[in-house]
């Protein structure tokens, strides 16, 4: 008999569909992230039943129902653990939790920094709308100072949490920011995320158009997004704006400013870009509001994997002490014999 | 540290007695070790624990200690006891009242003296009856001293210093030669009871194998007091209590913790699966992660989560992927994890979740026992969420029941509370080793085939719904909390479909009572009293049914392992006696389901002291209960 392969049939993004009517209000930039995700995964060349989406609850977490792949819808901000379980005891599986700011920040705040700091292998995609969408309206841990909602009619009063230096803060791996309808980017993005040997998080700069329209307008409106984004490339220069012409410096003490290119400053003067730089994350993520919004990868590093550490503990215990023997186990310790 | 002082010859030859010690024998002994929560105690009494065992005698005890770690040396609250009762017949309690109390300082002696037996034996360190100490018990004089003991047969032994005296040649600071007494006290009881201490000899040698000089110091302890026994003139009896007419086999002494570490791995093993334990450390459940962190040379993954809602998750996420997932905790733990029970319970997974109850609410009485968390197990979830609730009865029981709770679990798909206490946790007993063989093995299949796959289409007769595997090609599919639509598990907000599916859930837990042994009646199979007990009460019950049937009354007794759902002839015994009565360390709660479930007038006995029943009060109630009729 002659040999015979016939490959499979590349998957395409119809293969990630499910057949399930997507739910998300009109103009929800929840859709723009559903797409580019069904767009690049025909890409990574995995097979579909070696993915699974996990998520929590909130808008952003319908998100696995409107996947043709294993997919489970959990409970509150749980998703990080949920999926901890699985990533460790699977570790053939590809996992991605999806969650919000209010899922991922508040009620599983917790989880989140503990799935991040153990380097799990878990992808986790945090879709930042500054606000409660599913319970209609009510501000959350990333909307502004006194925020003006259904729940804080006077405005809140409360400072919000900064998503990208939560996950440094936690010593994620990899930690990168993409806007919804920055769908080259994204993908991008979320490419480096699924290659990252690590857990991943991104934050997705995403518009809800119901109760919080336009928070991102000034990243994502055509006129101003030039020269408020500054897109983070790994060992290049930051500059940014219109014309190219603005770039980041650090001054002596170490503390940034945004400089104009041409004249007496050149390139060579600019702060250059560093995934893997100790402390550079840090210094992007605080540039605060006088400076461009960083998108793209604020660190991606390599370290041990808390699945990688469980394995070989447990590979190893199987190398020293033979494969586990239940009756030893049994009878360990003194016995003795009633006749 | 020095080379040539590393020989135990110091230890080897024992002196020769002065007169020979005249031995007694005794039937049944209940010591108790107590000291400052520093002391040691426990450990004596463990190992005490162990070294009867394996001479064969039955054995019961109860671990009673403060929940701090160090409490403040001398002080009343901080003192730790560990009761044991051993004896050349079968029990069932660790014993009501000490034969024995072996006191490392005043305040122990001030709060176990009340408990001691007319005429019994107190051994007492007499170095530490000084001044200070006496006032921080609140004794006025030494009662070692004052005649105050006169009634019982008091050994004032000066046992810190002659400890100290043992360690001469030893570099050791004063602070651990002076720890090693425990080991001492250990020797001298070892020896007035005939008890063999080689298991200890052993124990010492494996756990301090890393510094010699430790081990040479507690060996030294501990023969020393050994050998005090064997020469002083103070002792001149030693007691022998011969071994046990148990049944057959081979055995050795567990604690509940272990058996149900034990009994998860057995079945993970039976079932060929590998074993996900998620846990978050709380007293008195730590031990159970603990144990089964040494598991990893089998398939078993331990997981100290962030939080005991992680612990579950993770758990839950482990059963999605294969595996068994079982996360291990106590009361306020429980609560924490009930929104992902329902979890599991909605997308019918199998989830195990051991509740090692203690005592109260909130932080409560974190190391006493208790049973109080039997409502919030069978209903303490959002909405109608049944799941199947099961209770060991005895520290060995643990491991046959969290064997049990696995097999339930993977078979009906669904989440099983293994609801066990700090008095079956901590307590030991002999356990007789089952053999592999004779376990049962635990059938479970993962769903591969696409062809009519349907994500909630139900086995007819169990009503579960099959397991997949993520990885497994053409069953993709999507489950979460949201109510499914039967058979597809598709979101669904359909009125008729919510109904049908919150009664299908139910009944798939109400048919695991058709897959539980029958009910076991103790005593007459009808008559006057029915006794309804279930988990750690079982050998106190047990004992005061015995001996008041023994005294002619028309008395059994029922214990309930499975909790939800009740066992399904429960309804034809009940009506067999004319009166129910239910003893529960809390304040009525299994009393209120069967009253509910049996319409009967049944009446609680009821002790919420964070202490477990004694025989002796239970015959008091019961009696009263039977006199009344
Ligand atoms: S409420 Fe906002 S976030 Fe939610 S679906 Fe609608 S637009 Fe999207």
């Amino acid at each position: 008999m002659s040999e015979v392969t016939i490959p499979d049939a590349k998957l395409t993004r119809k293969d990630f569909t499910s057949d399930q009517e997507v739910r998300w209000c009109p103009g929800c930039g929840d859709y723009s992230i559903l797409a580019q995700m069904q767009k690049i995964l025909p890409e990574l060349d995995i097979p579909r039943e070696n993915l699974v989406f996990v998520s929590g609850i909130g808008c952003a977490s319908r998100f696995p129902y409107y996947m043709n792949t294993y997919g489970f819808h959990t409970i509150h901000g749980r998703a990080p653990a949920i999926a901890t379980g699985l990533k460790v005891s699977r570790p053939d599986l590809h996992v991605w939790v999806v969650t919000g700011d209010g899922d991922g920040l508040s009620i599983g705040g917790n989880h989140l920094i503990h799935a991040l700091r153990r380097n799990v292998v878990i992808k986790i995609l945090l879709f930042n709308n500054r606000i409660y969408g599913l319970t209609k309206g009510q501000y959350s841990p990333t909307s502004e100072l006194f925020k003006v909602t259904k729940s804080t009619p006077y405005g809140s009063v409360d400072y919000p949490i900064n998503p990208i230096e939560i996950a440094l803060g936690a010593e994620a791996t990899f930690v990168a920011r993409t806007i919804d309808v920055d769908v080259k980017h994204q993908q991008e993005i979320l490419k480096r995320a699924h290659e990252h040997k690590g857990s991943a998080f991104v934050e997705i700069l995403q518009n809800c158009n119901v109760y919080n329209d336009l928070a991102w307008e000034s990243v994502t409106d055509r006129n101003t997004k030039a020269d408020n984004t500054l897109v983070l490339e790994h060992r290049k220069p930051l500059i940014f704006g219109k014309n190219r012409d603005k770039g980041i410096r650090l001054r002596r003490d170490m503390t940034p400013e945004v400089v104009t290119l041409g004249g007496e400053i050149d390139q060579s003067e600019l702060l250059v870009h560093d995934e893997t730089k100790p402390g550079m994350g840090h210094i992007l993520s605080r540039l605060g509001a006088h400076f461009p919004t960083p998108i793209g990868i604020f660190r991606a590093v390599k370290r041990m994997t808390f699945d990688q550490g469980t394995h070989v503990q447990m590979d190893n215990a199987k190398k020293k002490l033979g494969p586990g023997n239940l009756e030893a186990m049994l009878n360990r310790g003194d016995t003795w014999v009633v006749e | 540290m020095s080379e040539e002082k590393g020989a135990t010859a110091h230890t080897e030859a024992p002196p020769s007695p002065k007169a020979p010690k005249r031995r007694e024998e005794r039937e049944e002994v209940v010591i108790r070790f107590a000291g400052d929560s520093g002391d040691g105690m426990q450990l004596a009494g463990m190992q005490f624990t162990n070294e009867t065992a394996v001479a064969g005698t039955d054995v019961a005890t109860l671990p009673d200690f403060p929940a701090e770690i160090r409490a403040p040396a001398g002080t009343l609250f901080g003192v730790s006891g560990f009761q044991l009762n051993f004896s050349s017949h079968e029990i069932f309690t660790p014993g009501d009242n000490p034969d024995v109390l072996v006191m490392m300082n005043p305040a122990a002696l001030k709060v176990n003296l009340k408990d001691l037996k007319a005429g019994g034996i107190i051994i007492a360190d007499t170095a530490e009856f000084t001044e200070p100490n006496l006032r921080k018990a609140g004794y006025e004089t030494n009662p070692l001293e004052d005649g105050s003991l006169d009634k019982y047969q008091v050994f004032p032994v000066d046992i810190t210093t002659m400890t100290l005296r043992a360690m001469e040649g030893l570099n050791l600071s004063q602070k651990v030669a002076t720890r090693c007494k425990n080991f001492y006290a250990l020797g001298l009881t070892s020896w007035l009871f005939t008890r063999p201490i080689e298991p200890t000899i052993r124990w010492i040698q494996n756990r301090f194998k890393k510094d010699p000089e430790l081990v040479e110091a507690n060996l030294r302890a501990l023969k020393t007091g050994y050998f005090f026994g064997e020469t002083a003139e103070m002792f001149a009896v030693q007691y022998e209590v011969k071994p046990a007419r148990l049944a057959p086999g081979k055995y050795r002494n567990i604690t509940g913790n272990t058996a149900t570490a034990l009994g998860f791995l057995a079945a993970a093993e039976r079932a060929g699966l590998p074993l996900f334990l998620g846990s978050y450390p709380i007293t008195p459940a730590s031990d159970i992660l603990h144990e089964m962190a040494n598991y990893k040379h089998f398939n078993v993954y331990t997981f100290q989560a962030e939080d005991e809602i992680a612990a579950v998750g993770a758990a839950v996420g482990a059963a999605y992927g294969g595996c068994i997932g079982i996360t291990a905790t106590s009361g306020p733990g429980l609560l924490l994890k009930q929104e992902t029970i329902n979890l599991a319970l909605m997308t019918e997974l199998p989830l195990i979740i051991a509740d090692i109850q203690r005592a109260g609410p909130s932080t409560g009485m974190p190391t006493k026992t208790e049973q109080a968390d039997l409502l919030m197990a069978i209903y303490g979830r959002s909405s109608d969420s049944p799941v199947v609730v099961m209770a060991p009865a005895t520290p060995g029981d643990c491991f046959y029941m969290a064997f049990e709770a696995v097999r339930i679990a993977l078979k009906y798909m669904v989440p099983v509370i293994f609801v066990s206490d700090t008095f079956l946790a901590n307590g030991a007993e002999p356990w007789k080793i089952p053999k592999v063989s004779e376990l049962p093995r635990i059938e479970t299949e993962f769903r591969t085939d696409p062809r009519g796959f349907q994500p909630y289409l139900r086995d007819p007769e169990t009503l579960s719904r099959p397991w997949v595997r993520p990885g497994t090609p053409g069953l993709e599919h999507r489950i979460g909390g949201l109510e499914k639509e039967d058979i597809t598990g598709n979101v669904s907000y359909d009125p008729a479909n919510h109904e049908k599916m919150v009664r299908l859930r139910a009944e798939k837990v109400a048919r695991v009572a058709m897959d539980i042994p029958l009910t076991e009646v103790r005593g007459d199979s009808s008559g006057k009293l029915l006794v309804i007990g279930w988990g750690g009460t079982y050998g106190a019950i047990l004992e005061a049914v015995e001996r008041l049937r023994a005294q002619g009354k028309s008395i059994a007794h029922v214990h309930l392992r499975y909790l939800s759902p009740l066992p399904a002839d429960l309804k034809n015994i009940i009506p067999l006696f004319e009166k129910v009565l239910v003893p529960e360390l809390n304040m009525g709660q299994l009393v209120k389901i069967i009253r509910a479930e049996y319409l009967v007038d049944a009446k609680g006995i009821n002790k919420i002291q964070g202490q477990p029943f004694r025989v002796s009060e239970l015959m008091e109630k019961m009696q009263e209960f039977l006199e009344d009729s």
